[in-house]
């Protein structure tokens, strides 16, 4: 199969797959509702995720169960949370991105285009650098997807969600469909329309502390990280680059070896046959930033911004809760519509308290979560650079102490 | 999810890995295929390096020349077919023995030859004790003038027999001592030229005398017994070789004084064997140490230059001092190339090319600009002609060139005038059009000699893949200053969310993963340089210098020629010749076979000059060969070392992360 063209394939795959997720983002596994992706299957433009479900709630039929689920799906689920009402006091899980395999297609088109003009070392060792990839991308799509399953398996109300059940157990498929132009129209007024307003409604003081030390901190935590994610894919990019570069002077190396069969060229041999291990190294290196900081980061971008989204919702029941106690004021001056403005005033009242009562543990649950998160990922990214750093001096290690042996 | 992924992205054929095996197999396969082959073909001792000739039991090498001169002996000198086993440096012993029994074709002269190269250890010492006759002292006082020559001579060949058990141990080392001698002595270069006539006069009148053969070899000094023995083959088909050592003569007289004076003196089997020598002693004990530093800007503007300190630490006899330094510029350095390449380059020397001028970088300096790049074009350009001055003195016949030692002792060196047309754009232009010359000119010669053949074609591939190595390092160097740039700005983003997080453990481990990030850019930034300085501007360095094979083999062909013009004119002459005996014209006759008289003469004289070209550059080859190789090991060992220290750094960085990693709570 696939890994058998990718040297490290089986290798790649087992130690992220097999180990934690790339994102642990949960802070405890209820074992009673466990929810993981135990396949994925990428066909031409989608691709196709088997959901894998366990539980002892009495809501579900069975006790474990699979279906298998779309992108468009997940999207579904994601925004019938944030339609809910119920739900605006909740940071939402942010939806998984939308998975992205045209770039890659695209160089593998090329790639056969040009296969005429190069040698089949060469053709082989770029075909190897996009399967790699190309399986990357696609392992990073499911990672993120799960991820999102997890969070809302994990959160203590969401996981009691009708359609979240629904998701997970109708074997059929939901008929979802993406959005058309129309929605997507509505949508971005919509976000311009909450955006003014966000800013609108971040200019009103507030009168708690808390959400006044949240608000600020999550502003500007946000574009860091959002600043911080965009730097570390560059800097990985570039380091792929050069992990890539040294596979093509291992190709080159060894042609060269091949010339003859002098002492140079043997040693030209041994040379490149290093780089090829040492290429994988850096390559493997790259990757693994990918995974434990850049995606991270990413995550957070998402997630900070989910609760962005959820100061926002807060911040705009506020100003309702202030405009209905105005009305209320309004009213009894001129004693006219008294009650109505009663009802309306504790109606936003009611609102405003219940989302911040969540919402102030939302936000300290997200810290909390936040924390352990960088913690794994970065002891885990530490522990990594260092087995790769080692790796990488063993080799260099032995090819040097063979190649002083010779000369 | 490992099921999952082998299952799912169907884009790939599954059955890539299997195919690339086979392939590589394949290649290796075939690889050895044509080598076995190679060894097979006519010429095996000229497609070996001398080594392995060396280390082959002796029986093999020779008994096929032998068998086939004394079988048809007649046949190779009519023919005149420049074979190759008969012009190469390789072939030190085949020749003088082919010679040997082409011209004593005695058996009991055959006899102790094979003995000679069975018991290499004593052979020196039979010779000169065996062979002793009436003929030997003569010739050896007429010789040397001394007898303390002829005992340094023997007290030296034993010394070397016991380190290499190699026939041509001692004639080699013997040659030396007369090349030191004839530096001392001018007058002991006459003798062997005035012997040398005398004896090649006689050689084609009778098939010589066995004494006179013995005679020279009990001197011990087998070179010059070699000398004459293909002195002798190549009057076989001579006419006037008189004439023709003449001619040969005022070929090379631009050579430094002792090459010259034992290549003038001596054919071309001899000098080989002298360089050879050369070669050896020079990775032996060769003790001259070049240095360029100190960069400095000289004047202002426009009409600036940089100087350039050179630094000499030797104790070779042939310099005043044992170190003494000069100031030199850029284009002294171009100045001392032309020079040599003017004189040495149409022998089929390999004269390393200096470094490129560039217009670009050295406009930024002069411009003043304290800029990096600039201080980088200054260091690579010190770099390149600190490692160009070393090749041009670890290349033994040219660090005999006067004009080298004066470039590296003399206080004022006259301003190198000419460099301009040689530099960039010119020198582009001269070596384009020699490539052109050529390219017409590989389509007449049909290579004759496998060696050259293959080589031609090595050098070229060589070259093709250096160049696209080249790319691809300059491709790494590139990569690694971006990931360095970058790295360095997601160390200060890092460091930006650190200051922003609020989570105190957190935050300080952000700030300290900043710190780590900015460590490695610095050490990506090193190991930049390091891939510059050290693979890159190897592979530059070896770039240019192919350039200068190839242009040596461009020499080759131009003397093979010349060689073919005269031969063509030759038989147009006779044809001439021809005509007018069918037309009975008496008259003109006589002056016909003085033309084709001349044209013999020169034609055997450009063979013989296709003939020394063809050996110099062989041998130039195989120098370059090994040097290439001892080069690159040096220097890929270097930069393996350099790689190892950047990991070894890595490992402390994260090593001392970790534990601020796990304190976060």
């Amino acid at each position: 199969m696939m890994q058998e063209g990718l040297d490290d394939g089986p290798d790649f795959l087992s130690e992220e797959d097999r180990g934690p997720r790339a994102v642990n983002v949960d802070l405890q596994t209820d074992a009673t509702l466990q929810v993981d992706i135990s396949d994925a299957l990428s066909e031409r433009d989608k691709v196709k995720f088997t959901v894998h479900t366990k539980s002892t709630l009495p809501n579900f039929k069975q006790n474990e169960f699979s279906v298998v689920r779309q992108h468009e799906e997940f999207i579904w689920l994601h925004d019938s949370f944030v339609e809910n009402e119920e739900y605006a006091g909740y940071i939402i899980p942010p939806a998984p991105p939308k998975p992205d395999f045209d770039a890659s297609r695209e160089k593998l088109q090329k790639l056969g285009e040009g296969e005429g003009s190069m040698t089949k070392e060469e053709f082989t060792k770029m075909k190897q650098e996009l399967e790699a990839e190309y399986l990357a991308i696609f392992k990073k799509t499911v990672a993120m997807h799960e991820v999102f399953l997890c969070r809302v398996a994990a959160h203590p109300v969401l996981r009691k969600d009708l359609n979240f059940h629904v998701f997970l157990e109708y074997n059929q498929d939901l008929s979802v469909r993406g959005k058309n132009k129309k929605e997507k129209l509505e949508d971005f007024f919509k976000n311009v329309v909450k955006s003014a307003d966000g800013v609108l409604v971040a200019g009103v003081k507030d009168v708690d502390d808390f959400f006044e030390h949240e608000k600020t901190f999550l502003l500007e935590y946000h574009n860091r990280v959002k600043d911080s994610s965009a730097k570390s894919d560059r800097m990985i990019r570039s380091h792929k680059s050069a992990a890539d570069d040294i596979n093509r002077i291992a190709s080159t190396l060894y042609t060269l070896g091949t010339q003859d069969s002098t002492d140079l060229c043997k040693f030209f041999l041994k040379v490149s046959e290093l780089f090829e291990k040492t290429r994988k190294i850096e390559a493997r290196v790259a990757a693994d930033e990918d995974l434990k900081l850049a995606d991270l980061l990413k995550y957070y971008l998402r997630e900070s911004q989910a609760a962005k989204d959820l100061l926002y919702r807060r911040g705009r029941a506020l100003v309702d809760y202030e405009n209905a106690n105005k009305a209320l004021d309004k009213a009894r001056a001129k004693n006219k519509d008294v009650l109505q403005a009663e009802t309306t005033q504790q109606v936003c009242c009611q609102k405003f308290e219940k989302i911040s009562e969540s919402a102030k543990q939302e936000l300290i649950d997200f810290k909390t979560r936040r924390v352990a998160a960088f913690r794994k990922n970065l002891v885990e990214l530490a522990e990594l650079e260092l087995k790769h750093a080692k790796g990488n001096l063993q080799l260099l290690q032995s090819c040097l102490g063979v190649l002083k042996g010779d000369t | 999810m490992a099921a999952s992924s082998e299952r799912s992205p169907p884009p790939f054929p599954d059955s890539e890995e299997p195919e690339l095996l086979e392939d590589s197999d394949e290649g290796a396969d075939a690889f050895t295929g044509t080598s076995i082959s190679e060894m097979d073909s006519p010429s095996p001792d000229s497609t070996r390096p001398p080594k392995d000739i060396f280390n082959e039991p002796p029986e093999d090498i020779f008994s096929d020349p032998l068998s086939n001169i004394n079988s048809e002996p007649q046949k190779k000198v009519d023919t005149k077919i420049p074979s190759p086993s008969s012009d190469e440096a390789v072939d030190l012993f085949s020749e003088p023995l082919d010679d040997d029994s082409e011209v004593m074709s005695s058996p009991e002269v055959q006899n102790p030859m094979p003995d000679l190269l069975n018991e290499p250890v004593e052979a020196p010492k039979s010779d000169g004790s065996n062979k002793s006759s009436s003929v030997k002292k003569a010739a050896s006082a007429e010789l040397f003038g001394d007898d303390e020559d002829e005992e340094d001579l023997f007290k030296e060949t034993p010394k070397v027999v016991t380190k290499k058990p190699q026939p041509s141990g001692p004639p080699v080392d013997v040659f030396t001592e007369v090349k030191s001698d004839v530096k001392v002595k001018p007058q002991v270069k006459d003798d062997p030229t005035d012997l040398f006539t005398e004896e090649a006069l006689t050689a084609p009148a009778q098939k010589p005398p066995a004494s006179s053969s013995s005679s020279s070899r009990t001197n011990g000094v087998h070179s010059e017994e070699q000398d004459l023995f293909s002195e002798a083959t190549v009057e076989l088909s001579l006419d006037s070789p008189l004439n023709d050592r003449k001619k040969k003569d005022a070929v090379k007289p631009s050579l430094s004084a002792p090459a010259a004076s034992v290549a003038s003196s001596s054919s071309k089997a001899p000098s080989k064997t002298l360089e050879e020598l050369e070669e050896e002693e020079s990775e032996d004990k060769f003790d001259l140490n070049i240095s360029v530093t100190n960069p400095e800007k000289v004047g202002d503007g426009m009409n600036a230059y940089m100087a350039y300190k050179v630094s000499t630490q030797t104790s070779l006899t042939m310099f005043r001092s044992k170190t003494f330094t000069v100031r030199r510029r850029f284009s002294d350095f171009l100045g001392l190339y032309e020079k040599l390449s003017e004189k040495h380059s149409q022998n089929g020397y390999i004269v390393p090319p200096p470094p490129e001028k560039s217009i670009l970088g050295m406009t930024k300096v002069k411009v003043g600009k304290e800029d990096p790049s600039s201080a980088e074009f200054v260091e690579r350009r010190r770099a390149a002609l600190e490692r160009y001055l070393q090749r041009v003195v670890s290349h033994p016949s040219l660090l005999q060139d006067p004009d080298v030692r004066e470039f590296l002792e003399k206080e004022e060196l006259p301003r190198a005038v000419s460099t301009q047309a040689l530099s960039g754009a010119g020198f582009l232009k001269m070596l384009n059009k020699a490539t052109d010359a050529v390219s017409k000119m590989t389509i007449k010669m049909n290579e004759q000699d496998v060696w050259f053949d293959e080589k031609i074609q090595d050098v070229e591939n060589e070259e093709q893949h250096m160049r696209k190595l080249h790319v691809m390092v300059e491709s790494l160097v590139n990569h690694r200053k971006e990931l360095s740039g970058n790295t360095a700005v997601f160390a200060k983003s890092v460091a930006m969310l650190g200051s922003s997080e609020d989570n105190t453990a957190l935050s300080r481990a952000l700030s300290q993963l900043a710190e780590v990030e900015d460590r490695i850019e610095q050490l990506h930034q090193e190991q930049a340089s390091n891939d510059f300085f050290t693979f890159s501007e190897l592979l530059a360095d070896y770039i240019r210098l192919l350039g200068a094979v190839k242009g040596c083999f461009d020499q080759r062909m131009k003397a093979w020629q010349r060689w073919q013009d005269a031969e063509n004119m030759l038989q147009k002459k006779r044809e001439a010749e021809a005509k007018l005996l069918w037309a009975n014209k008496p008259d003109k006759l006589q002056q016909a076979k003085d033309e084709i008289a001349e044209w013999e003469a020169k034609v055997t004289q450009y063979e013989r000059e296709f003939e020394r070209i063809s050996a110099t550059v062989r041998k130039e080859v195989i120098r370059f060969d090994k040097e290439k190789a001892r080069d690159f090991k040096r220097q890929i060992v270097k930069y393996l070392e350099s790689l190892l220290n950047s990991q070894q750094q890595l490992i402390k960085y994260w090593e001392a992360f970790l534990p601020e990693a796990k304190a976060i709570a």
